[in-house]
């Protein structure tokens, strides 16, 4: 399981939508562009006046991955080996998200292959957003 | 007297800037490093601090330059290389009272301030000019090679230094808690090592391009066998062991496709320099190295980690900063000397210098010929960090020697040594330097 979260003023919006099992992603309305990590300002136009957050579909590909032999997390590290994958979202392939795959066998990973959302629970009850591959995929 | 941050404005960031305003008229002079060792032993004479001084003196001593004369000092504060002193453990009084202190204990031992630096050389009298670049050693070069020509200081210090503690490589702080702060939780929940992101970039490139991990041998064969030519290196220091294709590739797994020796052991070690201008450096003890240069990149990635795409566009861009800036081309490279701490990312720097016309997806192969000191096309001459241990500093240091004909057993024999450009350490975000034995 992984550790748990305590969310903070920037990222608390990402951290409770994900409890209610929604992926919403920060955006700034004047660019009309996503940005994830979140920051305090937009990273095209530098302005903080219109940031916002907006729920995407929850569709992505897998871009890449490696294979974690050797974590510095002390909680995962009886998980070892496991998959640590890219994806890139639908709406915007510019945007990444990291994501263990559950369900996809290690060093097996199907780049190019679309991925659907899931939320788990961490070690403190709060939910994260996890990625599986979409069944009946190549 | 402690220093200020360094302003953004002494960095050259952008294309378009025309020739290096300073091209030539600043100089290396002088060479400092401290012996290295793995960990610190808890002794006063072998803590970070101590390393300092003892580089920042022998620096000083190889450039023949009276300390009374120095007015400038450039430095990193940060040391760690991932190691951190464990929360509520106090500092060793022992330690601490053995020198001139701070109000920070921990100042020597697992950080670095100009104020204890300069309270523990009383022979530093006329320092006016001190300034912290943080990051790594090119960063604190490009701030005092810019510094000494804008005649901030004429004869300017440059110290990086690095603390290891006993423990695993980040395994501590945040890491082997229970819960994540929002923000790092966005990337460090899944457990990635710190080369993840360098190893990502190597997978796609494998895909690329049609190119396999094994072929990364020859250059790491090749890294560590100049190491041990580096007497001032860990390997040669400590552990004299050449690495072979076969111990390579059978080599455990970090985060396939990086493994072991993909990656570089943290150390302890300073390391020093002496700038100074052209006309003062003539009557030093060394032959000068001009400073042709200095570019930066400071380019973010859009999202949680760089693609390949950005990286490969970043690194030609930072190419172009740095050969318009010095007035040079690709082909006036006389070796090529980028950073390396991962191994897995050199190609990048190489490739972005198109140095001997390798493009994008061709330095594996090229990795393949004869890339020895001994050939027409020497890679990395000094070992770099796989080479010699990670302190981001090898690469400085052997483009000084091998432009002063002073690299000993790693001098470089299959070309004139006349211009070399060194830095990094990423190929995002990184600095650099262009080096020449001459100042035009």
């Amino acid at each position: 399981m992984k550790q748990g979260v305590v969310p903070d003023d920037l990222t608390r919006p990402f951290w409770e939508a994900a409890n209610e099992r929604r992926l919403v992603i920060q955006c700034c309305a004047a660019c009309d562009r996503l940005q994830h990590p979140p920051g305090r300002r937009c990273h095209q136009c530098g302005s903080d006046e219109h940031i916002g957050w907006r729920e995407v579909s929850g569709r992505a590909t897998i871009y890449n991955y490696c294979v974690v032999h050797d974590t510095p997390v002390r909680v995962l590290q009886q998980d070892q080996p496991f998959n640590v994958a890219v994806v890139m979202l639908d709406e915007d392939p510019g945007i990444q998200m990291y994501s263990h795959l559950p369900g996809t066998p290690v060093d097996e990973v199907p780049v190019g292959a679309p991925v659907e959302v899931v939320f788990e629970a961490t070690a403190n009850g709060q939910f994260v957003p996890e990625w599986q591959v979409v069944e009946g995929a190549p | 007297m402690n220093a200020p941050r360094h302003p953004e404005s002494f960095f050259r960031t952008e294309e378009g800037l025309g020739l290096w305003e300073h091209r030539g008229k600043v100089a290396a002079v002088g060479i400092g490093h401290s012996p290295t060792a793995r960990r610190w032993d808890g002794r006063p004479e072998t803590c970070v601090g101590a390393l300092s001084l003892d580089a920042l003196r022998r620096a000083m001593e190889d450039a023949g330059v009276d300390p009374a004369n120095v007015d400038g000092l450039v430095m990193d504060p940060t040391t760690t290389t991932g190691a951190y002193w464990p929360r509520g453990r106090p500092a060793p009084e022992e330690v601490v009272n053995a020198f001139h202190a701070t109000d920070n204990p921990l100042d020597g031992i697992a950080q670095l301030s100009s104020e204890w630096i300069l309270g523990n050389m009383p022979e530093l009298t006329d320092v006016g000019f001190a300034m912290y670049g943080d990051g790594c050693m090119a960063r604190a070069l490009c701030i005092a090679a810019q510094a000494v020509g804008d005649g901030l200081t004429h004869t300017c210090l440059v110290l990086k230094s690095w603390h290891n503690f006993e423990g695993r490589y980040y395994q501590g702080g945040s890491n082997a808690g229970s819960d994540l702060p929002g923000r790092s939780a966005l990337s460090a929940l899944w457990g990635a090592p710190v080369c993840y992101g360098t190893a990502l970039q190597f997978a796609e490139y494998c895909r690329k391009y049609g190119k396999s991990h094994d072929m990364m041998a020859p250059f790491i064969e090749n890294s560590r066998r100049n190491g041990l030519m580096f007497p001032e290196g860990y390997w040669a220091q400590h552990r004299p062991e050449e690495i072979t294709p076969e111990d390579y590739q059978a080599a455990r797994w970090i985060a396939k496709p990086a493994n072991l020796f993909d990656n570089d052991l943290p150390i302890m070690m300073a390391a020093a320099y002496v700038l100074t201008t052209a006309e003062r450096a003539r009557d030093m003890r060394q032959e000068p190295v001009y400073i042709l240069n200095h570019a930066s990149s400071r380019t973010r990635p859009r999202s949680l980690t760089p693609t390949l795409d950005e990286v490969e566009e970043d690194t030609a861009r930072s190419a172009r900063k740095i050969y318009e800036g010095a007035g040079i081309t690709a082909g006036d490279l006389s070796f090529e000397n980028m950073y390396d701490g991962f191994a897995l990312f050199h190609q990048f720097h190489l490739e972005g210098l198109g140095y001997r016309g390798v493009g994008f997806g061709e330095a594996l192969d090229f990795y393949q010929t004869d890339i020895s000191i001994h050939g027409p096309n020497p890679v990395l001459p000094s070992g770099g960090n796989i080479g010699c241990g990670r302190s981001r500093i090898w690469m400085h240091t052997d483009c000084m020697q091998q432009l002063q004909q002073r690299a000993g057993e790693r001098q470089v024999t299959g070309v004139k040594p006349e211009v070399a450009v060194s830095g990094g350490p990423m190929p995002l975000g990184g600095n650099f330097l262009v080096w020449g034995a001459t100042p035009d």
